[in-house]
């Protein structure tokens, strides 16, 4: 079992607790007045999402979580898993729902995603930035109408909903940012 | 080869020159400020045969070994320089500053570097209040505030987390932690004291002096350190500390002038330090003799230089106030 220090803590670290992944958000070294030593650190748990504030005593071991990224091809969903691919080795990883989270709606064939890997199983899967989707569904809006005036909802080949400029078609293909799920533009 | 690629990098200071500049302004205030008061500035050595008894203070050591010592010798780096400033103060120096470097290992983070700069000063027949006026006037020049407030620790404990730290016991504070879901503090902490002093530092300082500088006064007895205890309540200590905006910036006593009780707090330092599973240190005999020679009734504070100029500057983190901290020394 691989420990690191309480010395060696750092925004990003991946460390185990309550039988859990975490990764490391914010740490903080507090020494009160004449007292003893610790560590403020600020922690998001991988597989729940929560977010928690932790004391540890300064200097004190915990368990290193085997926490490793690697980036894969989306291939497929057969209805229970979502495949992914290396485009080297051809290995093949499936990841199941709950690691794919929210995050259906920006899986675009053969787009490169980011599989978080514990133990060597997927615990999360993050799209690209931005991907490419075709618009399957939205209003006719007034052709001309190039001013941001708030736009309307338009519904992607994938399921997601974005708001997209009035000049928007069914049929276009637009880029969208996946982090904040926002329109970018359109896609030649 | 690697030791040449590490020095290689960061050669350039963390803090950029306009602070530095800033910095030689406001270290000058200080010497003008006791110049004005006919405080005389003294030096005393970075290094001591002797070091802290202190549960949570740490020296960083050092080997001497030539002249004057055939077997060598062991030397502490001061954790501060109130030993020998006392050992002055009792040879009759009269009131005294000094801007001194210490030591501490073990200690780094945004608001501690292990080597950094500290004003402490003693003010003969000065009380607790006296110094804190006196500190609070410094504060107020340097960092350009109307004015200090000032709670005991009682109050404070009382105001933010309901409770009595003078009368309640372990199973108060962690029922307590309890009911504010933080028991992860009581698996770092299982006496009183520390207890105590966790939940001073997540529950209270945080939020006490976001407006203006605020002093936290009449420590509990157990957490005295040097200083003598209050005499109509021999529950609380004539210990001050001043805090502002989440950061200590200083610890003061009305200093312990008695050589036996000073030496009984040594000892019983040293038995808690075995206790914590740490080795006892030498007690410094020549600061007991000089206490019992005689140190004049005085009050003594230590204030963090550093940590008083990101306050004036606004700077969040230490490093931006000091040209080479430890990752670039």
């Amino acid at each position: 079992m691989a420990t690191v220090s309480t010395n060696e803590f750092r925004g990003g670290l991946k460390i185990m607790l309550d039988g859990e992944p975490c990764a490391i958000i914010e740490n903080e070294f507090v020494k009160p007045g004449k007292g003893q030593a610790f560590n403020r650190v600020k922690i998001r748990k991988l597989i729940s999402g929560k977010v928690l504030e932790k004391t540890f005593k300064s200097g004190e071991s915990v368990e290193k979580a085997e926490i490793m990224d690697t980036d894969l091809a989306y291939l497929y969903n057969d209805g229970e898993f979502w495949h992914f691919m290396n485009n080297e080795t051809f290995e093949q990883i499936a990841a199941d729902a709950k690691a794919i989270g929210d995050n259906e709606k920006w899986l675009v064939e053969q787009d490169e995603c980011t599989l978080t890997l514990w133990d060597g199983n997927p615990i999360a899967v993050t799209p690209p930035n931005f991907v490419e989707l075709e618009v399957t569904d939205t209003d006719p809006g007034l052709k001309g109408d190039t001013a941001g005036t708030g736009g309307k909802p338009a519904t992607l080949s994938t399921g997601a909903v974005v708001r997209v400029p009035l000049f928007i078609q069914i049929g276009e293909v637009i880029k969208v940012d996946t982090r904040s799920g926002e329109y970018v533009s359109r896609v030649k | 080869m690697t030791t040449r690629t590490n020095s290689a990098t960061h050669w350039q200071p963390s803090a950029n020159i306009a602070t530095l500049k800033q910095r030689a302004r406001i270290i000058s205030q200080i010497r003008q400020f006791f110049a004005n008061r006919n405080v005389l500035e003294v030096e005393t050595p970075s290094l001591s045969q002797h070091g802290v008894t202190d549960l949570h203070l740490d020296n960083l050591t050092t080997h001497y070994g030539g002249a004057g010592f055939a077997q060598g010798v062991d030397l502490y780096l001061q954790t501060s320089p109130e030993f020998a400033m006392k050992r002055l103060l009792a040879a009759g120096s009269g009131c005294i500053f000094q801007l001194a470097k210490a030591f501490r290992d073990d200690e780094f983070g945004r608001q501690h570097n292990p080597e950094f700069t500290m004003l402490e000063w003693y003010r003969v027949g000065f009380s607790r209040v006296d110094l804190m006026n006196e500190v609070a006037e410094l504060v107020k020049l340097v960092l350009n505030v109307p004015h200090c407030k000032a709670y005991t620790y009682q109050q404070l404990f009382i105001e933010y987390l309901q409770l009595d730290p003078l009368a309640c016991n372990v199973k108060q504070l962690t029922d307590k932690l309890q009911q504010l879901q933080r028991t992860d503090i009581v698996e770092i902490a299982d006496d009183k004291t520390s207890l105590l002093q966790i939940m001073f530092a997540e529950f209270i300082e945080p939020k006490m002096a976001q407006d203006a500088p605020c002093f936290v006064y009449h420590f509990p007895a157990e957490q005295a350190s040097l200083a003598r205890l209050n005499q109509q309540d021999q529950r609380v200590a004539e210990r001050f500390e001043l805090y502002y905006r989440g950061i200590e910036l200083a610890n003061g006593f009305d200093e312990l002038t008695n050589a036996n009780e000073q030496l009984e707090r040594f000892e019983q330092d040293n038995q808690l330090r075995m206790q914590y599973g740490k080795c006892a240190k030498s007690i410094d005999m020549r600061l007991i003799a000089a206490l019992n020679a005689g140190l004049p009734q005085c009050s003594g504070v230590a204030l963090g230089v550093d940590r008083l100029i990101m306050l004036a500057l606004g700077a969040t983190g230490i490093e931006e106030v000091i040209a080479f901290p430890l990752t670039r020394c």
